[in-house]
């Protein structure tokens, strides 16, 4: 190791003698490190959390372009759709299809004695345009009358239940009163306004809320014709149907829409952002801490190179190489820890929690950062002293 | 007349009228007061005093560790009353220290830290740089310790490493600041007696502060200062050269 930095740095590797010189002060060092690291992965993870359940949903159908009432916010909280938007937009030039999307949630009493909400969708199984095609194959099988997909991720139950679930083998459960047979899965998970998902054909869906009219749907969803910029089919389709009571846009504008709708207008987004906002700052103070610490454990024998005609370029080297090595080290058990809080925070609410490779090297480029900012502000108290005033 | 005398007898060092504050505002006071002062090449030179009396002032004035603020410091030809930072690296490059608490850094064995010495003036060849660590380590007799860690060290033995590390770059001044307080007597006399041998092998100008009785037989000069100001001047050994201006009257 001495070996391979002194070929690095082209010098003694004073910054890693003086780490590895000192067990426990590099213990003390890495702890805070990993923990400002820590702190940053569970904010990040939660606000992630609800990031991912807003946009799960927007799998389990296809669409270029959504019509949604201009009161929509997210899949469920707006007013239906009338279905004659779904033949206005035919007739515009560009469409190709259109079909309409059934959305409601119901209470799942489950037969360990719970209760979970389960957000149902229903979609024509031969609108094959519109069925992702993860779906496609089971789909069909859907046109029987109160068959459906349930949600192998669905908050409180068990994480083996619907194991080998077939149409020869069928999960039965009771909705609203009605006896349902799930003859596969979909996996969306919990999120923060319900507990898991259920894909059905519009016919299932109709059978299970009555009150709900085939001529009101909750969205129209609209394919455009190969070669076509959905975007120009946006633009027509706004001129062709009156604003004042549809909204239209293309299906990732609407599931952006959703996701900054949830994370900065809804109490729970704006918190999670703020954690996020907390868990930096607190982070950066640590890791300052840490560094501003060392360099004060150290200005004595720094103060001594000083007077021997080291220049401040000396010392930054120092500092810089013990900032990038704090906060690799300091990343590995960090990043652990909190992918092992992230599964048990996973098992213990059914939210997603993963901890991607992106999220990880954005936390470590960020602790690096961090490490090298605190390092150099923390060594100009060097550059400003006096040698003599130092010892 | 001074002009002349700086030119004929060899001077490291020409303090001139040097004056120094501590402190800011309402809290300044004067530490030094009007010290002149002219350091012969090739000399052991002793500032004497009582503590507080200003001679570790007047020590890092003279060796680039503290800005001067009035008054004169002429070091080996360059005037330190308003040098840059790059004109005090220069300088400082040019010196040797050796500190009352040896300031070896703790995480680096004898060797690396008499290598900090010679690689200041650029990393050159690994092998003949460790070679010449190892050469002036073993001349304090220190050739059984050269890859202890200071932490197992003793107190003579880490000064011993601290002057190495200040010699190994054949320096042209050392200034030395008590280096023999944290030693017992024997040890300190042989530090000092080591320092002074090296010194008038390689030519090499060095000023010490002490307030240590024992080593002032050493000395070829001693120069004595209370309460910030130069009081007396003596040549223990008969040079009665007139090297100071004016501190007697």
């Amino acid at each position: 190791m001495t070996r391979l930095m002194t070929l690095l740095t082209g010098r003694l590797p004073i910054g890693w003698l003086q780490l590895a010189h000192s067990r426990t002060r590099l213990i003390a060092a890495l702890a805070g490190v990993a923990f400002a690291n820590i702190l940053v992965f569970v904010q990040l993870g939660i606000l992630g959390s609800l990031n991912d359940s807003t946009t799960a949903p927007y799998t389990l159908f296809g669409g270029d372009i959504m019509i949604s009432s201009v009161d929509a916010n997210t899949l469920l909280d707006g007013s239906n759709v009338s279905r004659v938007r779904l033949f206005q937009a035919l007739a515009v030039t560009g469409v190709s299809d259109a079909t309409a999307l059934y959305i409601e949630n119901v209470e799942w009493s489950r037969p360990d004695g719970g209760t979970s909400t389960l957000q149902t969708v229903g979609l024509d199984p031969k609108a094959a345009g519109f069925v992702p095609p993860h779906l496609s194959d089971t789909m069909l099988q859907l046109l029987l009358p109160n068959t459906i997909l349930l949600d192998s991720g669905t908050r409180g139950l068990p994480t083996a239940a619907l194991d080998g679930v077939t149409s020869a083998t069928p999960y039965r459960l009771e909705l609203s009163g009605q006896a349902v047979s799930a003859i596969g899965t979909v996996r969306i998970g919990g999120g923060f306004t319900a507990d898991g998902s259920i894909y059905a054909s519009d016919q299932t869906f109709l059978n299970l809320f009555p009150n709900r009219s085939s001529a009101a749907p909750n969205h129209i969803l609209v394919n455009v014709e190969d070669g076509v910029d959905p975007a120009v089919v946006v633009e027509r389709l706004q001129e062709a149907l009156p604003g004042d009571v549809v909204k239209i846009g293309t299906k990732a504008d609407v599931a952006a829409a959703d996701l900054a709708y949830q994370t900065t207008e809804r109490p729970t987004g704006i918190i999670f952002g703020f954690g996020v906002i907390i868990g930096v700052i607190v982070g950066i103070v640590i890791v300052y801490q840490v560094l501003s610490t060392d360099v004060a454990d150290h200005l004595r024998e720094y103060a001594t190179f000083k007077a021997m005609g080291y220049a401040q370029r000396f010392f930054l080297g120092i500092v810089l190489e013990e900032a990038v090595i704090l906060a690799v080290l300091g990343f590995i058990p960090g990043a652990l820890i909190s992918w092992g809080i992230y599964t048990g925070m996973s098992v213990a609410t059914g939210l997603p929690l993963e901890l991607g490779p992106d999220r990880a090297l954005l936390v470590l480029v960020g602790t690096i950062l961090a490490c090298v900012v605190s390092g150099v502000i923390a060594t100009r108290r060097l550059a400003a002293a006096d040698p003599a005033d130092l010892f | 007349m001074a002009r002349d005398m700086d030119n004929t007898m060899d001077v490291a060092i020409a303090v001139n009228g040097l004056d120094h504050y501590f402190g800011t505002g309402e809290a300044r006071k004067q530490a030094i007061f009007d010290v002149n002062l002219r350091v012969e090449r090739g000399k052991l030179t002793i500032l004497m005093g009582p503590s507080g009396s200003g001679k570790t002032t007047v020590l890092t004035l003279m060796g680039c560790l503290r800005e001067v603020q009035e008054g004169s410091v002429n070091l080996l030809g360059t005037e330190l009353n308003g040098a840059t930072e790059a004109q005090l690296i220069g300088l400082r490059r040019r010196l040797g220290f050796i500190f009352q608490a040896h300031n070896l850094h703790e995480s680096l064995t004898a060797t690396q830290n008499v290598l900090m010495g010679l690689q200041v003036h650029g990393r050159g060849d690994d092998r003949k740089q460790i070679a010449a660590a190892h050469h002036m380590l073993a001349l304090l007799g220190l050739e059984d310790r050269l890859n202890y860690l200071p932490g197992s060290l003793s107190g003579g033995q880490k000064q011993r490493v601290a002057i190495a590390r200040a010699l190994v770059s054949n320096p042209d001044i050392v200034f030395a600041d008590e280096p023999t307080a944290a030693l017992d007597k024997d040890s300190g006399r042989t530090v000092v007696e080591m320092l002074k041998a090296l010194g008038q092998e390689r030519g090499t100008t060095t000023v010490m502060v002490t307030h240590d009785n024992r080593i002032l037989e050493l000395a070829d000069r001693i120069v004595t200062l209370e309460e910030g100001r130069l009081v007396k001047d003596e040549f223990p050994r008969g040079q009665s050269l007139k090297l100071v201006r004016a501190t007697e009257t």
